[in-house]
């Protein structure tokens, strides 16, 4: 991958830098050090240094960061890849690990009944095991100051970015109420520390069992918690729960007092054809499920690469940034989020719900 | 229905329409068995083997460094001939075809890879992938009938140049990569007087140098270089023996990838379609010409990983973007449909591959007519 050049600096580190790659072309000097140090190379890596189950179907993986790592902010995600039947895989979870200085953040996953890559992180991946990794992002943080009284509404493994801010910041909060939603108390991540904090009297926790109580709702709120306005609100769980909470704030007229973490924004409908957006020229259409995007794009003017148009030259392929593809050939569908890095061939694929290109 | 129009054997003349079309099914059907197929294991595969690539250039190079010993060079020009024949074959030429793409590994995909070559990645993909298997075989749309300075097809026009091809084949074969990325600048076609030079041109002449500059520092300065730094006591002979035995390991990953190459389409017995019989061709039609215009080498593991599995051509043009470990698994099932179709499965062991392919170079150097009957009896 000669893709990226090392700058031309007049620096002694430059210098070096460039007498590297003159020895190592077409690869990079990173790609040599990744055969010994998979951490300090081309890309942002992460190594498996222990997992802990939590649950029967969550687990905890401490991650041991690469060189570049540039720190999180308690209550953010990082998007981690893992190869999973031999195909990478992006998946975001949210760090959980508390304060400490030696480069590790850990993540906590629960396993969904059909999630690839939340079964491989919970049951198969290993101690030693790379991982690829993004930067921390998201905005479920805490404000500055600290508020005063916080009420932390979770449910289900929308309990992780919490515990990612109450391991860092349960010092510096005076009044701490949190509710968590679970189907019973054998399912609650983290139960035993959040039981241990309420009886040692630093949080209030109220957890509220499904199976025999329900799902949460307004009234329930209110009864749980009656000075529920008075508070600033932090929600993360599934989207209903997200939205009755939502509607519920905006009705009290304290709607920026709420402040939600969703892990999946959009519902992705994968029906036939959809709305394709090309990004360079702005352009879209709307494509039928049949037609390949390679027909789409030059039918609408974008300027699309292309070869064979029959899937054996590649020299189509264009990064999907969002969305949902179908592979005419085989029917196989490939969703993507942004960041994914998924490549689709155009001349072969149609649209399976609104994506957008990278052309 | 495709036509081949030089045989008077035509080999697929007994095929009807349906019969092409189910033998089109069969083989989407086994695509798309095997695509569901891959795995794990096979993402290991070409890991490991890009991983094993590395640390046997990265060792030969160290070795190299004291190139001035004897052994030294032999071991070392050893190893980094065979890294820079497994580099091309099994692991540029392969990924660069998409094979590896499902994994979804930036760093192992067919958009970003570069290999060690002189050809620029982006220029070859467009004229390996895009023309020559798309158009297999096809005299006049397919350069890699004779890379456009060769006559290796009877519908080929003859003229006295030729008899000088079995030279410039000897040649071509010392200097395959340079060969390459003349051939992907369509230097012959530039030549003949039907390329213009453009700015396209231009910017692909710069990109082909810049890379020949990469690669000849690497190769001819840079390692030899680090040579005569590290046996300062005899820095020039030291700096001279390193840079012959870099120089000889291209030679040797030339000479070899060459012969390979000329195997997969040349030899006797592969056949060759005309521009007018692929109007209006079917997929099965498709399958059909790549079944019947390419040949296979027989061998063991070690001759399939040498040649990139480019021993199973049949296998890989039928699906140029299936992973290469997976040619041998499909081989039999080819074979098997070659032979319930009464279709030609040319393979032989490399040697007598290459022989054949070098026979055909030399027999048409000359006119068709000259030793005719020679002609004749020596096709199939």
């Amino acid at each position: 991958m000669t893709q990226t050049l090392v700058p031309r600096e007049r620096t002694w580190s430059g210098a070096l830098a460039r007498m590297a790659e003159s020895l190592t072309t077409p690869l990079l000097p990173a790609e040599v050090v990744d055969m010994v140090a998979p951490l300090h190379g081309t890309t942002l890596r992460g190594r498996i240094e222990g997992t802990r189950a939590e649950t029967d179907r969550a687990a905890t993986l401490l991650i041991r960061t690469g060189r570049g790592w540039a720190g999180h902010i308690p209550g953010q995600y990082v998007r981690v890849g893992v190869d999973v039947d031999g195909v990478r895989l992006w998946r975001a979870y949210s760090i959980t690990s508390g304060p400490r200085g030696d480069g590790r953040i850990a993540i906590t996953v629960k396993a969904l009944p059909d999630g690839r890559v939340s079964n491989h992180m919970v049951g198969a991946i290993r101690r030693g095991a790379i991982i690829q990794l993004d930067q921390a992002t998201g905005e479920f943080q805490l404000p500055h100051p600290l508020p005063e009284r916080a009420l932390f509404v979770t449910a289900g493994s929308g309990i992780t970015p919490v515990m990612g801010i109450l391991r860092h910041h349960l010092d510096d909060l005076s009044d701490v109420v949190v509710l968590h939603s679970d189907r019973n108390r054998d399912d609650v991540i983290f139960g035993g520390e959040l039981r241990a904090w309420a009886a040692a009297g630093r949080l209030r926790l109220i957890e509220r069992h499904t199976d025999r109580e329900g799902p949460l709702d307004a009234d329930g709120l209110a009864r749980s918690v009656p000075d529920w306005q008075s508070r600033r609100a932090f929600a993360c769980g599934p989207v209903g729960l997200l939205d009755t909470l939502e509607e519920h704030w905006a009705d009290a007229g304290l709607g920026s007092a709420l402040h939600t973490e969703r892990f999946r924004a959009v519902v992705r409908v994968e029906g036939a054809g959809g709305q394709v957006t090309f990004t360079r020229t702005g352009t879209t259409v709307d494509a039928d499920g049949a037609t390949p995007l390679l027909d789409e794009g030059e039918a609408a003017g974008v300027l699309m690469p292309s070869g064979c148009r029959m899937g054996i030259c590649y020299g189509c392929v264009l990064p999907l940034t969002s969305g949902a593809v179908r592979d005419l050939r085989t029917g196989a569908l490939t969703t993507a989020e942004p960041g994914d890095g998924v490549k689709v061939q155009t001349c072969i694929t149609a649209a399976a719900g609104p994506c957008v290109l990278e052309v | 229905m495709t036509v081949i129009e030089n045989r008077t054997d035509n080999p697929v003349a007994h095929l009807s329409a349906e019969d092409i079309e189910l033998l089109g099914k069969e083989l989407d059907s086994l695509r798309e068995e095997i695509f569901a197929s891959l795995g794990e294991e096979d993402a290991a595969y070409i890991r490991r083997v890009i991983t094993a690539q590395r640390w046997l250039e990265l060792s030969s190079r160290g070795v190299l460094l004291f190139a001035w010993f004897p052994p030294a060079w032999v071991i070392g020009t050893a190893g980094l001939s065979v890294a820079k024949i497994l580099e091309n074959m099994e692991i540029g030429h392969n990924i660069m075809h998409g094979q590896w793409d499902w994994m979804r590994d930036p760093a192992i995909h067919s958009t970003t890879w570069e290999w060690d070559n002189v050809a620029p990645a982006d220029m070859w993909k467009h004229s390996h992938n895009e023309i020559h298997h798309r158009y297999t075989n096809v005299v006049g749309r397919d350069n890699d009938l004779g890379y456009g300075m060769m006559r290796v097809d009877e519908n080929q026009r003859w003229s006295k140049i030729l008899l000088a091809q079995p030279l410039w084949n000897a040649l071509t074969a010392c200097f395959f990569e340079y060969a390459i990325a003349a051939y992907d600048l369509e230097l012959g076609t530039l030549f003949k007087g039907r390329k213009k030079v453009d700015d396209e041109f231009r910017r692909d002449v710069r990109k082909v140098l810049g890379k020949i500059g990469r690669q000849f520092r690497k190769d001819y300065l840079a390692t030899p270089g680090l040579a005569a730094l590290v046996n300062p006591w005899a820095a020039g002979p030291a700096f001279l023996a390193t840079l012959t035995a870099t120089a000889t390991a291209n030679l040797v990953r030339n000479v070899w990838t060459h012969s390979v190459i000329m195997c997969g389409h040349f030899p006797e017995g592969v056949a060759t379609f005309s521009k007018t019989s692929i109007e209006g061709e079917t997929r099965g039609d498709w399958y059909l010409r790549q079944m019947v215009g390419s040949a296979n080498i027989y061998g063991g593991p070690a001759t399939h990983l040498m040649t990139g599995n480019l021993s199973f051509q049949i296998e890989h043009h039928l699906f140029p973007d299936m992973p290469s470990r997976r040619y041998p698994q499909i081989s039999p099932r080819i074979r098997d449909l070659f032979e319930r179709n009464g279709l030609p499965y040319v393979s032989g062991p490399l040697p007598k591959q290459v022989a054949s392919a070098w026979h055909k170079v030399f027999r048409l150097s000359l006119p068709n007519d000259l030793f005719g009957r020679f002609n004749r009896t020596s096709q199939g």
